[in-house]
């Protein structure tokens, strides 16, 4: 497949989106017939996504704004009581731990993903024997189901049955509760992301490394720099676009990570590794009584913080391909 | 000589590396083949000496059902997906639309939106048609996890395709549906083939709308299976772990036939919730 050595910031499709608002209007007059064309083709999914993604948004927004409970939910008749949802959600004695945990939880995962992902792309780049093999098998975390992978650590990480606290009974540690101890449970997701991230860090940085020309390494080489030279001075000033796009979509999906925390410690214990994913996901399905408005509340300031990273995501990238 | 020795030095350590980061998967099967009296044994085994497959019976007394589910959802997904996306790929790479630049702008911006958030918006719209507990609703939802991201490949791949060659369709008389269904699809297999997979894959894994819009209806996915058996503080991890293995099958089946399709969807701007 012809994309197989692309790295991100030579995707066609942004790059053209990210021409399209500075440049005028083609000078050729597009035939109108082309036109009706081109929008008949595009219009189930410009309506496939007003109705999927721009209405339940939409709604989002909409819950955020009233007090729903259950009955008004049904029969849509709530009161509209504006950014009431917000304030409480900011008042609530959830909001600075969960606020806190997002970022180190983000953070944490960012730096360790980035860090192991580079150093084993470099490791694979060296092409030994089998390297092409293993380097396909370290996928398979981030192609196992996330429910799969949350409940093997989850067994993993039992205080009594873990093979983890086993390990380290062995070298005279004695046993971690690392999912029912407040101290611990963010801790072990952090632990699970990492490793289900790790992957994805992998094969970008590793395409990235691809596009670095070996006839930089040799003359480096030459001058006789180290190993450890060549790195910080060659690969990683080389490798920045690159490390700047992975660090930045990796921080957009890792601010919305919910299925692992929520399988393994469902956020808690006593609210120890909830993040605004989790508490979103608490107050609208979590409990009894559903509290829908304050949800949805906690999930667009979610959504704010995804799209302000998105954009800059998206601005780093079309400086690249402009340059 | 002296090179070869090292290679194989690389790959030794380069075996050892990747023995690390798959121990979580070999203990996964390895717990699914233990014996329910050796579960709680300290320290445990580390090699299923004495396995047994009443794991596996379990799975399949219990979880077809919800293997079948998955199965229909993910083929459902893929669909849907393919017929959206590769007409839309095909517009924004060879007819270049007005507005064209606006809406690729908007997919990128669609595979931001946190899946928790898709998942309490579809909750109060099917609420209100009726949809909750439905699979048809199941697969719209889980569809929305791919079609950006298939919109980009498609429109990625079908650029490539020589402009010279739809013009000559053009010539011998063909409209732009004909070329699209007679020379451009033909021609993307690759592609149509990547998106599937990740389709397939996104839909088979996907939990967060599952668990918002099916749970506890009379048709529920396998990671559904699964989280009902955590929740109830099952203690048979053995069948647990069965389970969990009978479901990461298509992600081993994918990598080991389409290996390549992978890397290339991954590096295309790879998306994982």
């Amino acid at each position: 497949m012809s994309h197989t050595t692309q790295v991100p910031h030579r995707r066609p499709v942004p790059r053209k989106s990210g021409a399209a608002p500075t440049a005028p209007p083609p000078q050729r007059r597009r035939p109108s017939s082309q036109q009706w064309a081109a929008w008949a083709f595009l219009a189930p999914v410009t309506l496939y996504l007003a109705l999927f993604y721009a209405y339940p948004l939409y709604r989002n927004i909409d819950l955020s704004l009233r007090n729903y409970t259950v009955r008004s939910f049904v029969q849509g008749d709530a009161p509209f009581t504006g950014l009431e949802n917000y304030r409480i959600v900011f008042d609530d004695p959830t909001f600075a731990p969960a606020l806190l945990h997002t970022v180190v939880f983000t953070a944490v995962c960012l730096v360790f993903q980035y860090a192991i992902g580079l150093a084993l792309a470099v490791f694979f780049n060296q092409h030994f024997r089998l390297s092409a093999t293993l380097r396909a098998l370290f996928l398979v975390p981030w192609l196992l189901p996330l429910i799969v992978s949350a409940s093997t650590w989850s067994w993993m990480l039992n205080s009594d049955s873990g093979i983890v606290n086993a390990a380290l009974h062995a070298v005279g540690i004695g046993p971690v509760n690392w999912l029912t101890s407040p101290s611990w449970s963010l801790t072990s997701v952090i632990i699970a992301n990492i490793w289900i991230g790790v992957p994805f860090n992998l094969v970008v940085l590793y395409s990235g490394l691809q596009s670095i020309p070996t006839s930089l390494y040799e003359a480096a080489a030459l001058d006789g720099a180290s190993a450890w030279q060549r790195f910080w001075r060659v690969t990683f000033p080389l490798l920045r676009p690159v490390s700047a796009i992975t660090l930045l979509l990796g921080l957009v999906y890792t601010l919305k990570v919910f299925d692992i925390i929520w399988i393994m410690t469902k956020g808690g214990p006593a609210e120890s590794s909830t993040t605004f994913a989790t508490w979103s996901y608490q107050l609208g399905f979590g409990n009894l009584l559903p509290a829908f408005g304050p949800g949805a509340a906690v999930g667009n300031l979610l959504v704010v913080a995804a799209l302000v990273f998105g954009l800059v995501y998206v601005r780093v990238q079309r400086k690249q391909a402009l340059s | 000589m002296r090179s070869r020795k090292r290679t194989w030095g690389k790959t030794a350590i380069g075996l050892l590396l990747t023995g690390i980061m798959l121990f979580p998967v070999y203990w996964m099967v390895n717990v699914s083949f233990t014996r329910d009296q050796d579960m709680r044994k300290s320290p445990p085994d580390l090699f299923p000496l004495n396995g047994t497959l009443a794991g596996y019976r379990t799975v399949l007394d219990e979880q077809l059902p919800y293997l079948g589910t998955s199965l229909v959802i993910g083929l459902g997904t893929v669909v849907l997906t393919v017929a959206l996306s590769a007409p839309a790929g095909y517009a924004l790479a060879k007819l270049r639309p007005r507005g064209g630049g606006v809406l690729g702008f908007v997919l990128l911006a669609a595979q931001m939106i946190p899946g928790i958030i898709m998942a309490m918006g579809f909750y109060a719209i099917y609420l209100q048609l009726g949809l909750l507990q439905s699979v048809p609703g199941l697969i719209v939802a889980d569809s929305t996890l791919a079609v950006p991201f298939a919109v980009l490949i498609f429109t990625a791949f079908m650029s490539g395709i020589p402009g010279e060659l739809l013009q000559a369709a053009k010539t011998d008389g063909a409209g732009a549906l004909r070329t699209f269904w007679s020379i451009v699809l033909p021609m993307s297999r690759n592609a149509v083939v990547t998106v599937s997979l990740f389709a397939f894959l996104w839909s088979w894994s996907d939990f967060v709308f599952a668990s918002t819009l099916v749970n506890g209806g009379s048709y529920e996915p396998i990671t559904l299976g699964i989280y009902h058996y955590i929740g109830n503080n099952n203690q048979e991890w053995n069948a647990i772990m069965a389970t969990a293995v009978v479901a990461s099958l298509p992600a081993a089946v994918i990598l080991v036939l389409a290996q390549r399709y992978v890397a290339a969807g991954v590096t295309a701007g790879a998306v994982k919730d």
